[in-house]
């Protein structure tokens, strides 16, 4: 089992250690995920995100080669500017999802610790000649997310505060190099900030020592993101899913699109602008429990004569909603929010409503 | 020591008379973290040991709770509805979970006493 180089400050913060992506991570500290959560919401929480994997890309061509893999504009990603992205597979179903940050000429990769090491396998096979790829890890990566985030952090670096949202900047906090985004995974206000490895430590400490940040687990980071409507690779989204099926079709721009400049050219394009245009067959779709008992993950959901009409990919109790919250795929009408089906939890058919997502509403900064 | 008797699978039991009062340790809560939903089964049934009675429910996990004995549910705390984190809070004391009358006083001889069960328990993390 993998620890990140904060391990050592989560045993001290006395955290819940759970394996998670081959690591050790903790899922919550002594607060418990519920307060946890609510702090992120409304004030800030400090995260380890170390296990995810950090792949830098430099050399000639690098922008043109990348877009030949993600259905995104990376030609015209301007310096400092993030996009969130996905590697598609050659079905139009989704291999990783990511974000990427261009800082000079270097083009930064955030994946999903599961797939970190497949991702960088298939982007080393795939590389042009010309083309430098560097899986770091000898990098950590911390997130500080809530609406008090750009207060704290900007009390110690206050150039964040003019970061616009989805924009990277490289800067020094309390003497360590980063390389900051304003982005996250909780539908709050937040950044991101990677460092060396051997920086992190002092500088978590030196972010938790900031009113009013707190240590915030992998729980509270599931339930902020369910409840945010975010995907997560491997429940939500994965190769069985397209990112038109997940309604991420705002991820590609339209000069990826039919019609555009640099229309398709990357895995899947047939399926994924075909479903941009004539729609998909299923969407993901929020579903809310009439009841209190909550409806998890694989639960199938049930038309009113008890046909199987899809599955819930993520659930749980959303403790801002103060109420169970689920997502699922649904085929055409059954997609429509207010439609009345029954979940299937322990042999019971459960009442649930469908609704749109997100549950919380996103308060990025603007 | 206290007069609770455990289970493995880290319910506690109070016989008072014929009657056995069942809910979930301190280190099952702690492990299952902050409960959300706490399924109550019917007063009035019928249940034999090693039936599953409860179903338990945290942010994290969902857990379910197998009576320890045979006989009849005579009472649920009926308060876990609406406020299942008493469990959490005080989960041999608030945080009961089901009264059972029971056919035989016996079958709690196979239960383990506080030392048994907290040695269990130490060797489980």
């Amino acid at each position: 089992m993998k620890r990140t180089p904060l391990h050592d400050l989560h045993l001290e913060l006395g955290a819940k250690m759970v394996p998670f992506a081959g690591y050790e991570m903790p899922v919550h500290y002594p607060a418990g995920i519920i307060a946890e959560h609510l702090h992120v919401r409304t004030q800030a929480g400090l995260f380890d995100v170390s296990h995810m994997g950090q792949i830098r890309i430099t050399g000639k061509n690098t922008a043109e080669w990348l877009e030949t893999l993600l259905p995104t504009d990376i030609v015209d990603l301007k310096e400092g500017a993030q996009r969130y992205s996905f590697l598609t597979t050659e079905s139009g179903g989704i291999l990783d999802d990511l974000m990427v940050y261009r800082l000079q000429d270097e083009y930064c990769l955030v994946v999903n610790a599961a797939n970190k090491d497949i991702d960088f396998s298939l982007l080393k096979d795939q590389a042009i000649p010309g083309v430098e790829l560097r899986l770091c890890e000898d990098l950590a990566l911390l997130a500080l997310q809530g609406p008090e985030a750009v207060t704290a952090l900007g009390s110690i670096a206050p150039s964040v505060k003019d970061l616009g949202f989805m924009r990277a900047a490289e800067l020094d906090i309390a003497g360590k190099t980063c390389c900051v985004t304003r982005s996250g995974y909780t539908g709050e206000d937040g950044f991101e900030i990677s460092t060396h490895q051997t920086s992190v430590a002092e500088l978590a400490s030196t972010l938790l020592a900031l009113e009013p940040v707190v240590p915030a687990g992998l729980g509270a980071r599931d339930t902020l993101r369910l409840e945010a409507g975010l995907c997560l690779h491997g429940n939500d989204i994965g190769p069985d899913t397209s990112p038109i099926e997940a309604g991420l079709q705002w991820a590609i721009p339209n000069c990826r699109r039919s019609g555009g400049d640099r229309a398709g050219g990357f895995p899947g394009a047939e399926r994924i602008l075909s479903e941009i245009e004539h729609g998909p067959a299923r969407t993901r779709i929020g579903i809310r429990p009439n009841g209190k008992a909550p409806v998890r993950a694989h639960a199938p959901l049930l038309s009113p004569d008890s046909t199987p009409v899809g599955e819930v990919t993520s659930g749980g109790f959303g403790p801002s909603v103060g109420a169970p919250i689920a997502m699922a795929y649904l085929p055409g009408v059954l997609a429509a929010p207010g439609t009345k089906l029954g979940a299937q939890v322990r042999n019971k058919n459960l009442p649930v409503t469908v609704c749109q997502l997100p549950f919380v509403p996103h308060r990025y900064h603007k | 020591m206290t007069d609770l008797k455990f289970t493995a699978e880290h319910e506690w039991a109070r016989l008072e008379g014929d009657v056995v009062t069942i809910g979930i340790t301190d280190y099952a809560q702690d492990q299952l973290g902050e409960l959300v939903y706490i399924e109550l089964p019917e007063a009035g049934a019928d249940i034999s040991a090693g039936q599953e009675v409860v179903v338990i429910e945290s942010v994290k996990a969902a857990g379910d709770i197998k009576s320890p004995v045979n006989g009849t549910i005579i009472e649920v705390n009926e308060a876990l509805g609406d406020e299942p984190e008493r469990v959490n809070e005080d989960p041999t004391g608030e945080g009961w979970i089901y009264r059972v009358r029971v056919s035989s006083a016996a079958d709690l001889d196979s239960l383990m006493d506080e030392l048994a069960y907290q040695n269990l328990v130490s060797n489980l993390d």
